[in-house]
């Protein structure tokens, strides 16, 4: 046991020493945090909006006013003729243009049934167009006999894109720290040759395996708290759940990238190779397929499919409902299992290849 | 001017407070073979790699082939070889490669080094390996590769620095046999080495102490001058002297 | 003698395990993995059901729902709580609740003025949360025109302007055309900033450095050596990617070719200089990786790849106004999708060129051949 305190204790001199790297590994969850609460956002505000008014009357006056006022539009630019249409959107100055009176006449589809007003978006976009075309026929025709409906939105009544990317956060950080690190720190040891000398001293091979891993597990902690922290008191993301689930769940997926770290390190023979496999094997698919930016559901099946194997995409999927929509811990039992069952496979695997290692 | 191939004027180099070379003097003729010795930390590689135009010098001045290493760098880095305490060839280059890349960066012709490559190798007993990956040959014959490597171009002076480290004393020896070859041809060797049976191969031998040379002589005056039966107990009465801990 | 470095390069490259692989592998998956992973386009909504009316006009509200195209019924309860487990349980996404008494109130609109739906989003993912309810709001709004309609109304409401939408440059809002230019940005980045900078840390780690800089190779003529080759790959990629792009979405530059090669070759000097700049200051590999990764992050975040950049708090915009990857995204998008011509990307290519300038004069200065 004191054998195992003394490797602890170098590992973390290990980590110490290299004081930008420390820095970054602190410093990337509050940095992430901080862009995904404040800047990162797919909500529309003050969109730049164009207007083509060859007649202005009080009546399409009123209509300007109401689209400049609302949160959602700047009214940036007023059109001299219909040709500067295309113009504004092909040097990126605004996203929508109102034109007020039939549709310009040299458009081949320009007749659209005396249409008073038509909204032309910048489709390159799809998202936004959809919604700045949205929000603008909804102020346009504010006041119109449309059926009386109550809307609510659940969890997110501002629609705040933070509740949605705080989760995937925490699933994206704990998933570099302990996985791309602890695989990192083990090859180095094999690369420069100390490995050896380690596993020639009495402590059990293990014992050695773990000590690398537990300053890789207090940092993860460390940063779990502090995503936490900043993602409670800074951002106001509420944690509507559970806390001691949510916690048990964090530390279950932390000792699950810990377990494939150590397997990444049992294959790969350098640093170079340690950092492409971790890279290019665990970071890309963690960002695009765990359900951190882009929803899981609108990928194709295949894609989908291989979505089932990042161990981040159940992590996030159990955060969001946990923290987020705080639900009982009977709705992610199934997130839970696979990720249990997952660090399983990793743990054996890595002590399988371990062990004919060396052998 | 004179016309040594090396010539050094009060040179010393400072990092913060710490003095590494303090104010080091003397001369090295040309085609001779000089022995620049020293414990761990006095100041040696410092001092070397400050007359190879790596690191520029606090104060003070030294000429390398004729030209002033502060600022006459470029002059200076066409005219000599360097070869590095860590093996620093181009492993995931063939032996021929390599010589190839260095024989074009001194601007000899591709058929002048295709050439002389094919000669040099059979000199070295390295034929069979021309093609094989630098990385997988054993490290005596990648000093041999390297030390060939670094007088390829003909240089006025190489530089040496620790280049047997690690290998045994008959593949030592044999690296000598290198040495002696290349100062035969005129080319002024500058080696650092702590392998005391390495300076009695050499012309002439200084010892370097806490950033100063303490001595300076033919190895068999050095041994006159202190009473002493081997170099190796030359180095042990000088290098006692030092106040500095040897940095390990 | 810069042949012979560049020689040199290009036996390193090929003999390395694991840069061709990257070079090939990272047009394919950016080009064809990516941008259907990458896709925020709302489709398939799950809705939950509870119609608390069970007439006519409410069985026709939900089959019109249902076969919009946009929602998937995955429940259809009788109570609300019941629903509301669902989207608990993450099988559904909106919960669409028609009251008892909605067909009376369609018939007769006046009868008490209650609202007789209510729509529930989950909007944890606040795109999908607001763009599922407007699909839904606007489904709606049809389906009252519909019934106004039957009742012989007289049309739609006096006084309220009927609205077209028309969408340019992507009529069929097909979020991967938006994708794919700005994947072609990332590609460049990581060929051109990224594996030369590696590069170099590598001999610094390896010493090898060191053999050169004791030769009379000058500094200009090193950097050139490792840069040149990637750049070589990089148009290579470039080029790979647009085929590619044309090849699987159909997708040709509306613009100029040659104005995306400027900006390329410009956009290539950038991430270069950026590149090197991180190589002078780290010792290791592992150093290097890590700056890059953190700072690309960042970058990324803040280019308007995946989040738009007016959308941003002002600070934020500050800061992205000296993001190069804002700038190539915004005009490979402009180029490829609306056909910008090179007078009116006037000040991307300003601000293009300075950061080229700025980035390159400080590797310059950081560089240290001797100390």
């Amino acid at each position: 046991m004191k054998q195992f305190a003394a490797f602890v204790k170098k590992e973390f001199r290990h980590i110490l020493r290299d004081r930008r790297t420390l820095l970054i590994l602190l410093g990337m969850p509050v940095a992430q945090i901080l862009l995904f609460g404040f800047a990162i956002t797919t909500e529309v505000r003050n969109a730049r909006v164009a207007v083509w008014d060859p007649a202005p009357d009080v009546e399409t006056r009123r209509v300007v006013e109401r689209i400049d006022a609302s949160p959602y539009f700047t009214v940036a630019e007023r059109l001299g003729s219909p040709g500067d249409i295309d113009d504004v959107f092909r040097r990126g100055r605004a996203g929508l243009v109102v034109v007020f009176g039939p549709g310009p006449a040299d458009e081949p589809d320009g007749g659209t049934g005396g249409a008073a007003i038509q909204l032309i978006a910048d489709g390159t976009d799809p998202n936004q167009a959809v919604m700045l075309t949205n929000y603008a026929t909804g102020i346009i025709a504010s006041g119109a006999a449309a059926p009386p409906v109550e809307v609510r939105m659940l969890y997110n009544p501002q629609g705040r894109s933070a509740f949605n990317f705080v989760p995937g956060v925490m699933g994206l950080i704990l998933m570099l720290i302990c996985a791309m690190m602890t695989a990192i720190a083990i090859v180095r040891e094999k690369e420069t040759g100390t490995m050896e000398v380690l596993l020639a001293s009495p402590v059990r091979p293990v014992y050695i395996i773990l000590a690398k891993a537990v300053p890789y597990f207090v940092l993860s902690v460390a940063n779990l708290a502090t995503i936490l922290l900043l993602a409670v008191f800074v951002l106001g993301v509420p944690v509507a759940g559970n806390l001691v689930w949510l916690v048990a769940v964090s530390l279950l997926f932390i000792f699950t990238a810990l377990a494939l770290g150590l397997l990444i390190s049992t294959l790969v023979g350098n640093q170079m190779a340690a950092m492409l496999a971790s890279g290019m094997g665990l970071m890309m698919p963690t960002m695009l397929l765990s359900g951190l930016i882009f929803p899981i559901e609108s990928m194709p099946p295949p894609l989908q499919w291989l979505s089932c194997a990042v161990p981040a995409r159940w992590y996030i999927e159990a955060v969001r409902r946990v923290m987020i929509q705080g639900v009982e811990v009977r709705f992610v039992l199934r997130e839970i299992a696979i990720l249990g069952g997952m660090a399983l496979v990793f743990v054996a695997a890595s002590l399988r290849n371990f062990k004919t290692r060396l052998s | 001017m004179n016309d040594g191939a090396i010539t050094v004027t009060d040179l010393t180099k400072r990092f913060g407070d710490f003095t590494a070379v303090d104010a080091i003097s003397f001369e090295v003729a040309r085609g001779e073979i000089f022995g620049f010795l020293g414990a761990n930390g006095a100041g040696k590689t410092t001092a070397m790699r400050m007359l190879c135009g790596l690191s520029k010098p606090t104060s003070g001045r030294a000429t390398v082939a004729g030209f002033d290493i502060a600022r006459q760098a470029e002059q200076v880095k066409r005219r000599i070889g360097y070869m590095s305490q860590r093996f620093s060839l181009y492993g995931d280059l063939t032996v021929r490669e390599n010589l190839r890349l260095f024989g074009g960066i001194y601007g000899m012709k591709p058929a002048r080094i295709a050439e002389k490559s094919g000669r040099m190798l059979s000199e070295l007993g390295l034929g069979a390996e021309r093609d094989t990956l630098v990385k997988s040959l054993p490290l005596g014959w990648k000093q041999r590769l390297a030390f060939s490597v670094a007088i390829f171009h003909e240089p006025a002076v190489v530089f040496l620095d620790e280049p047997t480290g690690g290998v045994d004393p008959v593949t030592r020896r044999g690296f000598w046999e290198l040495i002696y070859a290349a100062a035969g041809r005129g080319i002024t060797v500058f080696a650092t080495t702590h392998y005391m049976d390495e300076a009695e191969y050499c012309d002439r031998v200084s010892m370097m102490v806490d950033g100063r040379i303490e001595a300076l002589d033919t190895p068999a005056a050095l041994r006159a001058a202190h009473r002493a039966a081997t170099m190796d107990d030359v180095f042990q009465q000088l290098a006692r002297r030092a106040k500095r801990v040897s940095g390990c | 003698m810069i042949r012979f470095l560049i020689e040199k390069e290009f036996k390193q490259i090929r003999r390395n395990a694991f840069v061709p692989r990257i070079i090939l592998m990272m047009p394919v998956t950016m080009i064809l993995v990516f941008p259907w992973a990458a896709d925020q386009e709302v489709r398939d909504v799950r809705l939950a059901v509870v119609d608390g009316d069970r007439t006519s006009s409410s069985r026709r509200l939900v089959e019109k729902v249902a076969s919009s195209g946009r929602f998937t019924l995955t429940d259809v309860a009788d109570t609300w709580p019941a629903a509301m487990e669902s989207v608990e349980a993450g099988r559904a996404d909106i919960v669409l609740e028609i009251a008892r008494g909605f067909e009376k109130a369609t018939v007769t609109p006046d009868a008490d003025g209650s609202a007789k739906i209510s729509i529930a989003a989950n909007a944890v993912n606040g795109t999908k949360g607001t763009l599922g309810t407007s699909y839904l709001t606007s489904i709606l709004n049809d389906f009252a025109g519909e019934l106004l309609a039957d009742a012989g109304g007289a049309g739609s409401a006096a006084g309220v302007p009927s609205v077209v939408p028309q969408y340019r440059f992507n009529p069929r809002l097909d979020y991967k055309v938006f994708m794919v230019p700005a994947l072609m940005v990332m590609l460049l980045t990581l060929l051109c900033g990224f594996l030369p900078a590696l590069n170099i840390v590598g001999e610094k780690e390896a010493g090898t450095i060191e053999q050169i800089n004791v030769t009379p190779v000058r500094r200009l003529d090193f950097v050139l050596a490792k840069l040149i080759p990637y750049w070589l790959i990089g148009f290579v990629v470039l080029g790979v990617s647009m085929g590619l792009a044309a090849a699987v979405y159909g997708l040709y530059p509306a613009g100029s070719l040659l104005t995306i090669l400027l900006f390329a070759g410009i956009y290539i000097l950038v991430v270069s200089g950026v590149g090197l700049v991180i190589s002078n200051y780290s010792e290791s590999m592992q150093q290097a990786m890590f700056v890059m990764f953190f700072f690309t992050m960042i970058f990324l975040l803040m280019s308007g790849l995946f989040t738009p950049v007016a959308s941003m708090p002002r600070w934020a915009q500050a800061i992205a106004a000296v993001n190069p990857l804002k700038y190539f995204i915004e005009v490979m998008r402009l180029v490829y999708l609306k056909g910008s011509g090179l007078g009116q990307l006037l000040p991307q290519l300003a601000a293009l060129c300075g950061f080229a300038v700025a980035f390159n004069v400080w590797a310059v200065f950081s560089y240290r051949k001797s100390e």
